[in-house]
């Protein structure tokens, strides 16, 4: 999917694509795509490759031949759990940002191109959201849901992560809908319909489509930072989360179990915000010559 | 102390100059061995087309070019001290003291939150002439100075509270403010209305003689360089191609490319593109309307046509209303040009919206054979935006930048889902070849062309539906002078061959000499004065029809 290899066909933004400032972070991405959508693998990489095979005996110990990252609190395998722990961040980061931003751009294209009081009514709401401390109130809707699994610190996160992106759009729209080609294509006798899908919304994209590759690492880094505080995702689930929350009570004796965890937590996230960075590069029509 | 020097050597002094631009990591020359002189109290003008180096060429004298321009050799000497490779330090003493500088468009270059008198005060301030009160008094000074009424009032105001003519005088005043020995006035009037641009040119003018400061006048406009300037250097891909006094030049220029710039000028002398093809039109087709030439068939017959907005008010209670167009009646007959012109606020853009069915008329008709616009359906209204097309005036904002050039001619037979994907395919083609462009353009997209081919394409869309009527916005005003010559020529001959009737809304009333068989002057959103080119241009009624005239600038030059 991030393919380097195929030419790309506006020379500009293939350029800017091909830097380093792209392949990197992208490499890093792809990776951990790939971890999380197929664990077994690289989770066998040192031949302990279960997180779920435990043994008291070993808990908290520091690694050994065989166990790279040593062995958590329960006594599994560090390296395997990290490993496992890789797909609910990753899923939870792409799916909370492309849902926020499917809703975000209908919103947008909507509130912005029609403006009245499905313009008003949607301003007023995003305040409502603005107004709210992010935390308290995941919290709240969490404690309130009862279930904890993937499905609902997606939903969670989504609610709060819509309201910037559509403001974004909205402005981006209302600026696209101003140009000559769009009166041109009224003129014609085009649909709104077509307008708003074929004219408006690939041009106006763009600022949008930056903002939410930036905001995935946010994402994620809100969901471990959910999870951590016992709101997000539960035992018997694996993420990195859940790790950072037992290692928090250990990590004076066993530095270890907070230390592989925050790395990849750090490394995803980082690798995230740079690859937003590029693309916002690759889309600026003023870098594009 | 070297007084004897300042008489024979010139103020400004640029020898072999060239700078060059990294672009795709290489380096093109932009500007190639130019040299040239301004003498004391001279005023000397830099002409060319967009892309021809002159606002390069001025930029390079303050050193103030773009991150990724470079000056490879020539020197540029100002009071005859070389300020190439002068730190920059030095540089910030000169620029605004020594060389004032007028920038082109005022709404971009006046800080918006900033008022009006602190922005020219800062010039005084930060070249330590003047401080506190003293130089506010001066900035009042200059305000007057550059006639605007009631200074000290004016004085508070901000940037958004004058209009674009005044915004443009606090630029000179700016410029102007330290008296410097030299002003680079870069397009100073291009984005003012014609008497507008005319009133703040001569007071321009006026300064500048009173204070002795000698003047570069950067332009394309060779009629707007030719009536003001002493001598003119015509520029072209970076090099200077001609030079001379300004009479010389106009009357025998040396080089081609003058001479075409002078033939192409539409000026009140040009030959009309309209009367040869309309006569050969019905005596050759004869079809359209067997009976006369004098009674032509009207398409589109505009009565008591008014537009009425609601303006912002303040709390609750709504605005004034504000009167856009007023009561005004005109029609357009068959295969005839009918031009609006007027200045910015004149009602025209309204009366275009309205004639294209973007907006609702307030009250009025206005018939289409017949059928009054007002009446139609939704379903009537789709078939009528297939007979009445547009054609905007910024061919970079009126095409859709990610749409290959096909697609954006497709557009319209996909939007109205006629004709096979085959029998499309070959249409595109068609109309390429009628706006004479090469089939290659059709994979292209819109950056990838100029100016002038990007409004072919607005063209080769409008009449992809075979319209009755195009609805040319301001169409040739964003084009140089030449590409402007050549779509005049395309249309006058497209409307001869499908014989087209065109709606032609300018500001520049010499092209609209050029292409319209009647002509209407707005101002105001009504119609002052209406009659045939050789009526209006021959024996104006009006007087604003008069000061529009004289505003043309080289009206003199070409009479005299």
């Amino acid at each position: 999917m991030l393919d380097t290899t195929t030419p790309v066909k506006k020379s500009g933004v293939g350029r800017a694509f091909r830097r380093a400032r792209f392949l990197i972070p992208a490499t890093v991405i792809g990776l951990l795509a790939l971890i999380s959508l197929f664990p077994a693998p690289f989770a066998s990489l040192f031949g302990n490759g279960d997180p779920r095979q435990c043994d008291l005996i070993n808990s908290g110990k520091p690694p050994v031949e065989g166990h790279p990252f040593g062995f958590d609190i329960q006594g599994c395998d560090l390296y395997a759990n990290v490993i496992y722990g890789a797909n609910p961040s990753i899923t939870i980061g792409i799916i909370v940002t492309v849902s926020a931003l499917v809703l975000a751009c209908i919103l947008g294209l909507l509130s912005g191109y029609y403006g009245g009081w499905f313009d008003n009514i949607l301003g007023r709401i995003t305040d409502v959201f603005y107004g709210f401390p992010f935390m308290v109130a995941a919290i709240v809707i969490l404690t309130s849901i009862g279930i904890r699994n993937v499905a609902t610190v997606c939903i969670t996160l989504a609610i709060f992560s819509w309201p910037t992106m559509t403001r974004v759009m909205r402005s981006s729209v209302m600026t696209e809908k101003n140009m000559e080609y769009v009166k041109a294509a009224k003129s014609l006798g085009s649909s709104d319909w077509r307008i708003l899908f074929k004219h408006i919304l690939p041009n106006a994209i763009a600022p949008v489509i930056v903002l939410s590759s930036l905001s995935i690492g946010g994402i994620i880094a809100g969901e471990a930072g959910l999870t951590y505080l016992g709101v997000g995702l539960q035992p018997p689930s694996i993420s990195w989360g859940l790790q950072l929350n037992t290692a928090q009570n250990y990590f004076n004796s066993n530095p270890h179990l907070l230390l592989y965890p925050s790395l990849f937590l750090s490394a995803t996230v980082l690798a995230f915000v740079l690859l937003g960075d590029a693309v916002r590069d690759a889309l600026d029509p003023k870098l594009r010559t | 102390m070297s007084a004897a020097g300042s008489s024979s050597r010139p103020i400004l002094e640029i020898r072999n100059l060239s700078i060059s631009f990294l672009s795709d990591g290489s380096e093109k020359t932009a500007v190639n061995n130019v040299s040239l002189d301004v003498f004391e109290g001279e005023t000397v003008a830099l002409v060319g087309e967009s892309g021809s180096g002159k606002s390069t060429t001025a930029a390079a004298v303050n050193q103030l070019l773009a991150e990724n321009g470079r000056i490879t050799s020539g020197e540029v000497f100002f009071e005859g001290r070389n300020l190439i490779g002068v730190g920059e330090r030095e540089l910030v003493k000169v620029r605004g003291a020594g060389i004032g500088l007028v920038p082109q468009d005022p709404s971009s270059n006046l800080n918006p939150v900033i008022r009006i008198g602190d922005q020219i005060s800062e010039v005084l301030v930060a070249h330590g002439r003047a401080r506190g009160r003293l130089a506010k008094a001066h900035a009042v000074e200059l305000l007057e100075m550059v006639g605007i009424t009631d200074a000290a009032r004016r004085y508070r105001q901000y940037p958004h509270e004058f209009s674009g003519g005044m915004q443009q005088r606090v630029l000179i005043a700016i410029g102007l403010a330290c008296r410097p020995k030299l002003l680079i006035a870069d397009e100073p009037t291009s984005a003012l209305d014609v008497t507008v641009q005319r009133t703040v040119l001569d007071q321009l003018e006026e300064l500048t003689r009173q204070m002795g400061t000698s003047v570069l006048l950067i332009t394309h406009n060779l009629a707007l360089a030719a009536e003001r300037a002493d001598r003119i250097l015509v520029m072209k891909q970076g090099e200077i191609v001609e030079s001379g006094k300004t009479a010389e030049i106009l009357q025998n220029p040396q080089h081609e490319y003058t001479r075409q710039l002078l033939a192409a000028a539409p000026s009140l002398t040009s030959e009309s593109t309209t009367r040869e093809s309309l006569t050969v039109r019905d005596r050759v087709t004869g079809g359209v309307n067997e009976e006369s030439v004098e009674l032509a068939e009207s398409l589109v017959t505009v009565q008591n046509l008014t537009k009425v907005f609601p303006t912002r008010g303040t709390g609750l209670r709504a605005g004034p209303l504000f009167t856009a167009v007023d009561s005004i009646g005109f029609t357009i007959p068959r295969g005839q040009t009918v031009s609006l012109v007027g200045e910015s606020g004149s009602g025209k853009s309204t009366t275009e919206n309205l004639i294209l069915g973007l907006e609702k008329a307030t009250h009025g008709t206005i018939e289409l054979e017949g059928v009054d616009l007002a009446k139609l359906s939704r379903r009537e209204l789709f078939g009528f935006r297939r007979r009445v097309q547009p054609v905007f005036q910024n061919p970079y904002a009126s095409l859709d930048p990610r749409f290959t050039i096909e697609n954006t001619i497709l557009e319209p037979f996909r939007v109205h889902k006629i004709e096979s994907p085959a029998r499309r395919r070959e249409a595109v083609l068609t109309l390429l070849d009628q706006v004479a462009l090469p089939s290659a353009v059709a994979t292209r997209l819109p950056h990838e062309l100029s100016g002038g081919q990007r409004q072919r394409v607005a063209i080769a869309r409008a009449l992809a539906l075979s319209p009755d009527l195009v609805v040319l916005d301001e169409a040739v005003s964003a084009l140089d002078v030449l590409v402007q010559a050549q779509i005049l020529e395309l249309l006058a001959t497209l409307q001869y061959e499908l014989g087209l009737s065109y709606l032609f809304i300018s500001h520049d009333l010499a092209v609209v000499r050029m292409i319209s068989h009647s002509l209407h002057v707005m101002q105001n959103g009504r119609i002052v004065e209406s009659g045939t080119p050789e009526q209006i241009f021959g024996n104006p009624q009006a007087a604003y029809t008069r000061e529009l005239l004289d505003a043309i600038p080289g009206a003199s030059v070409a009479t005299g």
